[in-house]
């Protein structure tokens, strides 16, 4: 059985489902959320990957490219700006991240 | 690594969940390369395995989390979950059915590689058939490279036509190291530093002070004879 394209996409697509179902599962913990992002992103990367392959341009893969890079900024800040609430907070919990409800 | 995935989400520590993300980003990595991605897969290795992911680990084992306290109202959003992911799901299957069924890796680009030099080979007199087999040629120029190594046609790629984009995702990784460091940097109190500031705007006079005095010392006083007769 040959794998064709329709396979990658299909795998890229339940990983989305999968880190989409995450995001909602673990709605209290921020790491899992970043986490589930981080997968999100995988997904999205091998379905680039995979029409890069398969189509024989390589732009899908300089695409990947900047999407790693943002993607690994983005995971920094959103870590540092998370031990910066660990500190004040002592918690990550989001539903006790109300201050700014007033 | 689909079972990866799920354990990242459904772990119940979180040191587990980013192991099991290690594992899900490995095999990705693995896919990468079976589908000709080279630097890609050895850049997500190191990126990502390498970096972001040991640093989730460490604010993971740095930051104490109460473990059940995270875990309350798992399965109280279970249905939401599952429902929105069926519905995603659904959606995906639903464009993806619709056909992708692409099997040969790029098989016309290796026909207008092949075909171009073929004909100008043999019709190299005919300099119009030359002229419309080259056409092709050029058209995909870059897939040309790829033929080569997929490392040095991605460099090659992202340093001419992407130069400018390079530049500007150098500018965000600066701008989200500057980011994170302010963020997380605490001054200590006891910690030695210069300020710039009042080195510029010192004074001759406050570093060094005349101070007017007679050249011969005066003879002690009575108060001392006293204390040796004393």
């Amino acid at each position: 059985m040959n794998i064709t394209l329709g396979h990658y996409l299909t795998l890229g697509a339940i990983l989305f489902a999968l880190s989409v179902i995450g995001i909602f599962l673990n709605r209290k913990n921020l790491i899992v959320l970043l986490m589930a992002i981080e997968l999100m992103l995988l997904a999205v990367n091998m379905n680039f990957v995979a029409f890069s392959h398969y189509l024989g341009d390589l732009n899908g893969q300089i695409f990947v490219f900047f999407i790693l890079t943002v993607a690994a900024a983005e995971s920094a800040i959103g870590l540092a700006i998370l031990v910066q609430l660990f500190r004040n907070k002592s918690t990550i919990n989001v539903d006790e991240l109300n201050t700014l409800k007033g | 690594m689909l079972f990866a995935s799920f354990r990242v989400i459904t772990a119940r520590n979180p040191v587990h969940a980013a192991l099991y993300l290690v594992l899900a980003f490995f095999q990705a990595s693995g896919i990468w390369m079976l589908l000709q991605a080279e630097f890609l897969s050895i850049a997500l290795v190191l990126v990502y395995v390498g970096a972001v992911m040991v640093l989730f680990l460490f604010v993971v084992m740095m930051l104490d989390i109460n473990v059940d306290s995270v875990r309350q109202g798992f399965w109280k959003h279970f249905p939401l979950a599952a429902t929105v992911g069926a519905v995603i799901a659904l959606e995906l299957a639903g464009v993806l059915l619709g056909g992708f069924r692409v099997t040969e890796p790029h098989k016309q680009v290796v026909a207008q590689l092949v075909s171009p030099v073929a004909v100008t080979a043999v019709t190299s007199v005919d300099a119009a058939s030359a002229a419309v087999a080259a056409a092709p040629l050029a058209a995909v120029g870059h897939v040309v490279v790829a033929q080569v190594s997929n490392t040095k046609a991605l460099g090659v790629l992202l340093y001419t036509e992407y130069l400018y984009p390079v530049q500007v995702a150098a500018l965000i990784l600066l701008v989200a190291l500057i980011a994170a460091i302010a963020l997380t940097l605490r001054a200590r109190k006891d910690s030695k530093f210069q300020n710039p500031a009042d080195q510029v705007r010192v004074k001759a006079r406050d570093r060094l002070t005349l101070v007017k005095m007679d050249a011969v010392k005066p003879t002690p006083a009575a108060p001392a004879a006293e204390e040796t007769k004393a």
